[in-house]
């Protein structure tokens, strides 16, 4: 367990054994956004209410979903980097930020898109979609704590407590978000009832979920390695490698 | 070996003292929110007209948006002065625990911001045309709110004290955080002026509070270690 | 790094493989440390050699881009950094009466920690109207309130504690640190000037910046 950990707090590697998992995994992700937007695309049946423009929700859920997810990795990367002061953890955490800001910013924009044919406008202040402008928010300001310090060790810590600080609040935002939604609710269509959806509709977004995952952590792990070469400039272990290339 | 016999109770008494006692040797950090505080809720009249129902409606929101900024512009300084003179360093070093320092702070960052508006919020809310029936609602809901946006906005200071320019970076940070406390507490006003019952959200309020006392002031501590270390 | 000793029994404060970075350059390299009591150490560099930061390591400050270990075994920490830990809009003895009740040190000793800075008649000033030189000495009286309070195992750590103060004001203070050293407690200190001491030094050269 602990030669794992320590393994695992190694920047070379941790380089290695990325380098391995992507080639695995990256091919992968590719092949699972492909089938997956045919699929949902083409394939599966359309909307009786929506239409076509239901379409979307292909990429709109899964963006949404794992930009949350990534939200509670960056934290739990950020916990670990604090708890036990673990470089690698640290530079996880970092690098999830852009991730998940980019995902967030994803779903924003397949909402926008979306609501234009289905409400007649490009904004609407709609629980989720609210909900994925604070999410937003709150990875813009991670990322602007990490840019304003100078000292790149203490923004790390500055950014494990505030993104921990957010992971406490997200829940609460958004039930907060949830109820003043219910609150100020005009009587329109509700879309949000995945759980009612069919089938045929449902397979293909199960599956475009797990290729965003598996998008997520791709970039997440390309993100870590050009960290690690920077980090890594001028030691050993990064000369070797440009050495072998 | 001894120890030194220390009284935490009468050190909390001392922090608090020594914080009000500052803020009243510069008052002008206490006035200057209350002022921003009336100058705000003037422009609203101003922008979006006179008409008394109209303003009625919109009442609980533009307070409590008005009370949510007056409370950020405060926090920024909480622990400016603190950093830039040493007294943090000071403190960090005492054997005290931070944990209970860092709730005084932020009680009295509270005592002269959150408490004053809370005061005058019924004379704001009278000038915006919302029903009397709801002032004790607005009352309470600044109360428990008010304290929430201490706790969060102290976290916020803690983490940007040490950089140059804080200012914007804290309203960037701590802003969304602040949305479940203007949601519900607007919402309560809201729900007393149109005739509801307010007790739910009212009680999310002291929910939110108590989550705040218990957590908040660990991330303060640890903010405040980060921000000393990186000065 | 020099004058590396074996671990005593009795040691303050014990560093072992101690690395610091700072902006990518390494200040401090695998330091092993022991400061026991009735010891007087002088850190001595060029500027940016890493003195205030290592002051600052050993009080618990500063840890950013540090490595190794710092256990302390002291009852009794002060340490005088250049900020002065002064707030202006209190007078002298409203400082210190709360660096009493912060540090636990007894208050009645206030009046003659100013006397001894040379404050007894500005005690009651706001800090704000005192000069440079006289807001250092508040500071400095602080010193003078933990060697009242007489504890055992106690570090002292000072940063430049002789800037600004007179000539007077530095023997009486170099009097006390010999005294505080010769009941028990340990100095740890950086100078430009030199002490006006006849007890042993031991000096640490930190040289990450020539």
């Amino acid at each position: 367990m602990w030669t794992w950990f320590h393994k695992l707090g190694s920047p070379p590697w941790m380089y290695r054994i990325s380098g391995r998992i992507l080639a695995i995994l990256l091919p992968l992700t590719v092949l699972m956004l492909a089938v997956g937007a045919v699929w949902g695309l083409l394939y599966a049946p359309m909307d009786f209410k929506q239409g076509n423009s239901f379409r979307i929700i292909y990429f709109h859920v899964p963006a949404s979903v794992v930009a949350l997810a990534g939200y509670y990795v960056m934290a739990i990367a950020g916990a670990v980097s604090l708890i036990w002061r673990m470089k690698m953890a640290e530079v996880a955490m970092k690098c999830a930020a852009p991730v998940g800001a980019a995902l967030t910013f994803l779903s924003l924009l397949s909402g926008a898109i979306w609501g234009k044919p289905t409400w007649g406008t490009y904004w609407v202040w709609d629980a989720r979609i609210t909900s994925m402008l604070i999410l937003f928010f709150l990875y813009l300001g991670v990322m602007a704590l990490y840019q304003a310090y100078e000292n790149k060790e203490a923004a790390g810590k500055a950014c494990a407590v505030l993104s921990l600080v957010g992971m406490v609040n997200i829940p609460i935002i958004y039930k907060s978000v949830d109820w003043w939604y219910s609150l100020h609710q005009p009587a329109t269509i509700k879309f949000t009832e995945e759980s009612a959806m069919h089938s045929s509709m449902l397979q293909p977004l199960l599956l475009m979920i797990l290729a965003f995952y598996c998008l997520f952590t791709c970039a997440l792990l390309l993100n870590m390695r050009s960290e690690l070469l920077r980090r890594g400039a001028g030691t050993g272990w990064v000369r070797s490698l440009v050495g072998a290339h | 070996m001894s120890v030194p016999q220390l009284s935490v109770s009468a050190f909390l008494r001392a922090s608090l003292k020594r914080q009000l006692l500052l803020a009243y040797r510069r008052p002008a950090d206490t006035l200057n929110p209350l002022l921003f505080f009336l100058l705000v809720v003037t422009l609203f009249p101003l922008g979006i007209g006179p008409e008394p129902a109209q303003l009625a409606e919109f009442a609980p929101g533009i307070l409590w948006i008005v009370a949510l900024l007056a409370s950020l512009m405060a926090a920024e300084g909480m622990f400016r002065q603190d950093y830039e003179d040493g007294s943090l360093e000071q403190l960090l070093l005492s054997p005290q625990p931070l944990y209970l320092a860092s709730l005084t702070y932020t009680a009295a960052h509270w005592l002269v911001t959150g408490l004053p508006l809370t005061l005058l919020s019924p004379l704001f809310a009278t000038m915006l045309q919302l029903p009397v029936a709801a002032l004790p609602v607005l009352i309470l809901s600044m109360l428990l709110g008010t304290a929430v946006l201490s706790l969060v906005g102290s976290i916020g200071a803690a983490l940007t004290v040490s950089l140059k320019r804080g200012g914007m970076l804290i309203s960037l940070i701590i802003v969304p955080l602040y949305i479940p406390v203007l949601i519900f507490a607007a919402g309560a006003v809201r729900f007393a002026a149109e005739g509801f019952d307010p007790a739910p959200q009212l009680l999310l309020l002291a929910g939110m509070l108590s989550l705040a006392v218990a957590l908040a002031p660990f991330a303060i501590s640890a903010g405040l270690r980060i921000s000393v270390d990186a000065g | 790094m020099s004058s590396a000793q074996p671990a005593a029994a009795s040691a303050l404060v014990t560093v072992r493989e101690l690395g610091l970075e700072r902006g990518g350059r390494l200040l401090l390299d695998n330091l092993d440390l022991d400061i026991a009591g009735h010891e007087l150490v002088l850190i001595e560099g060029p500027n940016g050699s890493g003195k205030t930061t290592l002051l600052r390591s050993l009080a618990g400050l500063s840890r950013l881009g540090l490595t190794g270990s710092i256990t302390r075994h002291c009852d009794e920490l002060l340490y005088l950094g250049h900020r002065a830990g002064i707030k202006q809009l209190l007078t002298p003895r409203e400082n210190l009466a709360w660096a009493c009740r912060s540090q636990g040190w007894d208050a009645g000793a206030i009046d003659s920690a100013l006397e001894r800075v040379g404050l007894s008649g500005r005690a009651d000033v706001f800090c704000q109207h005192l000069s440079a030189g006289q807001q250092r000495r508040v500071n400095l009286a602080r010193l003078y309130l933990s060697f009242d309070a007489g504890r055992e195992n106690a570090l002292w750590l000072l940063d430049e504690p002789f800037t600004a103060i007179d000539r007077d004001g530095v023997a009486a203070l170099a009097a006390t640190m010999a005294e505080q050293v010769a009941r028990g407690g340990a100095v740890v200190l950086t100078s430009h000037q030199d002490l006006p001491l006849d007890i042993p030094l031991r000096r640490l050269v930190l040289g990450g910046g020539a």
